[in-house]
């Protein structure tokens, strides 16, 4: 009987108060957009990234004529380093296969002009955190006083990493990342602030109102109920609004160009239902919860 | 108003606080100093006994509405104590404050209606507060609304009223529960002395049911006519308080000449001194 109650009350105040009530559904509806257009965005960009950065490997080169316990203990040597992923070797056939797959002329030649594989039996290193992966090559390989990189075991001929393509990669993905966090970090704040500020001018605009209910002996919760489930209310049907505008332009723009834009298509892309519920409460749960706080202010009589 | 007020009144303020020799209110050298320093009342003490009908007069700025509010609890006491019902103010606990304000009727200057809502809903409310049943505030707002001569505007918003009528809705707000203290904050401020005659009478006869009333006026002529108890504040100070008294003791033409040309000097609110 008392929900009863609380849902008129609520009624009665939206009908009421239209204007600030439709201020503040628009308000939320915009943001909500702006929010489900920018979180896969976010996600794809942040999504090629680490895939460019799974790209930095370092390659150690094994002395040619190494035995058998030597690479044994040189594989042991590189997994006990830290910040190492995966370790796969590949032979001196293996590479050549797939370098010859990759450019079959030249090496068809190079390797009859020389008569033997010229290509190192190889272990490539994945790094559990591309960011640091100088660190390995320096366990594996420290620098002497001159400069020059000396071996740390007798089985180890070379350690490399495409340094230059690694700085590049490392710097662009990172930078991606650090903007694109940032600006979603901003976006989400400027939404709730929004959100949040358009609730406390509809319900400042009653604040007389809630002076009087005070003195008539309205317990607190008595009076906030119907300002919390118009929160709810407002918020609702800002996010209904905002997913119908997605999912139109979903149906409409993205998907028919989803085969041509590798983006787009992105695995990481948050799924659409989940991002409708997360864009839905999120809404119901700012508008209610702003309600609530700012009338916080007006029930301390 | 042909409805007598005393029908309903069998129903009315006996329980709550009903404790026979104990005074409805008492101030007990209450002082309020505002925040900004400034002085609301000063080491005032008072005592209401049950079913009185008392008038706090002054000039603005006296302490009038500040007794009002400290009674409200709206304001809390700089020191001193406030006992409602033997009941002190200070041992309420914020969360029981509801509960105390609904056994206290207000009557405002301003009304404070609701704006949205109509003369039924706005009445109702306060029943609806107190978690009245729906059918027992079918049944007790038009009663109340038809006892202060409202019963052809149910359905009319505040704003389409007159400021007499506004009142009387302020009024059957503060009465519909039956609370055994009435407090009323300037009731006739902003209405012409004929409406003052009505709205007095409505709150005289609420008196005559066993409400304690308790009117802050300036109006003189009323508290002059009326003859009841009256307690005149000055400067937050209660300077007297006198059965059946008036707005000002016995002042010739000649003592008010001498008054107005301010041979007197004049106090700090512009008041003589």
């Amino acid at each position: 009987m008392r929900f009863g109650f609380f849902l008129k009350e609520a009624i009665r105040g939206l009908s009421r108060n239209s204007a600030p009530a439709l201020a503040a559904l628009l308000t939320v509806m915009l943001t909500a957009l702006v929010l489900g257009v920018f979180i896969p965005i976010v996600q794809a960009t942040t999504g090629t990234a680490n895939e460019v950065r799974d790209r930095v490997v370092v390659n150690v080169y094994v002395e040619d004529g190494s035995t058998e316990a030597e690479r044994a203990e040189l594989r042991a040597a590189i997994t006990r380093t830290t910040n190492v992923k995966s370790v796969d070797f590949i032979s001196k056939d293996e590479g050549l296969a797939t370098a010859r797959e990759k450019n079959p002329g030249a090496f068809d030649e190079g390797a009859e002009l020389l008569g033997k594989n010229p290509l190192p039996d190889t272990f490539r290193v994945v790094p559990e955190d591309p960011g640091k992966v100088s660190g390995i090559i320096d366990r594996l390989a420290p620098k002497d006083a001159d400069g020059v990189r000396v071996p740390s075991l007798a089985a180890i001929d070379e350690v490399r990493n495409k340094e230059e393509d690694t700085a590049k990669i490392l710097s662009a993905t990172s930078l991606v990342k650090i903007l694109t966090a940032g600006l979603a970090a901003l976006l989400i704040f400027a939404s709730v602030a929004l959100v949040a500020n358009t609730t406390r001018l509809s319900i400042f605009a009653r604040r007389r109102e809630v002076e009087v209910m005070k003195l008539v002996g309205a317990t607190n919760w008595f009076i906030r109920w119907p300002f919390v489930i118009e929160g709810v209310f407002v918020g609702f049907m800002g996010g209904v609004l905002a997913v119908l505008l997605l999912t139109i332009a979903k149906e409409t723009f993205v998907d028919p160009l989803e085969d041509r834009f590798a983006l787009l298509a992105a695995p990481e892309t948050i799924d659409f239902g989940l991002l409708i519920a997360v864009l839905l409460l999120a809404c119901v749960a700012v508008s209610s919860a702003g309600s609530a706080l700012t009338l916080r202010r007006f029930l301390r009589v | 108003m042909a409805v007598s007020l005393t029908d309903s009144a069998q129903i009315a303020p006996a329980g709550r606080f009903a404790k026979p020799d104990v005074p409805v209110v008492e101030y007990r050298n209450v002082t309020k100093v505002y925040d900004g320093g400034s002085v609301g009342l000063e080491r005032a003490s008072l005592r209401v006994g049950r079913g009185e009908f008392v008038f706090l007069v002054g000039p603005t700025g006296c302490g009038k509405s500040t007794c009002i509010r400290l009674l409200m609890k709206e304001l809390e006491a700089s020191a001193g104590e406030i006992l409602i019902s033997g009941r002190s103010l200070g041992d309420i606990h914020r969360k029981k404050l509801p509960h105390m304000r609904r056994n206290i009727g207000v009557v405002f200057q301003d009304y404070k209606l609701l704006p949205n809502r109509t003369v039924y809903a706005n009445v109702a409310y306060s029943l609806e507060v107190i978690g009245e049943g729906r059918t027992s505030i079918r049944r007790k707002v038009p009663d109340i609304l038809r006892l202060v001569g409202l019963s052809t505007k149910l359905h009319n918003f505040p704003d389409e009223l007159s400021g007499g009528e506004q009142q009387r809705v302020s009024i059957a707000r503060a009465f519909v529960n039956h609370p055994p203290l009435l407090l009323a904050d300037e009731p006739t401020g902003n209405l012409d002395p004929e409406t003052s005659i009505g709205i007095m009478q409505l709150i005289y006869r609420i008196n005559r049911t066993g409400t304690t009333v308790i009117v802050a006026t300036h109006d003189k002529e009323m508290v002059d006519k009326m003859r009841r108890r009256v307690i005149e504040l000055r400067e937050g100070r209660i300077v007297r308080d006198e059965l059946s008294g008036l707005y000002r003791p016995d002042e010739s033409t000649t003592e008010f000449a001498v008054r107005l040309r301010g041979e007197l000097g004049v106090g700090p609110e512009g008041h003589p001194n």
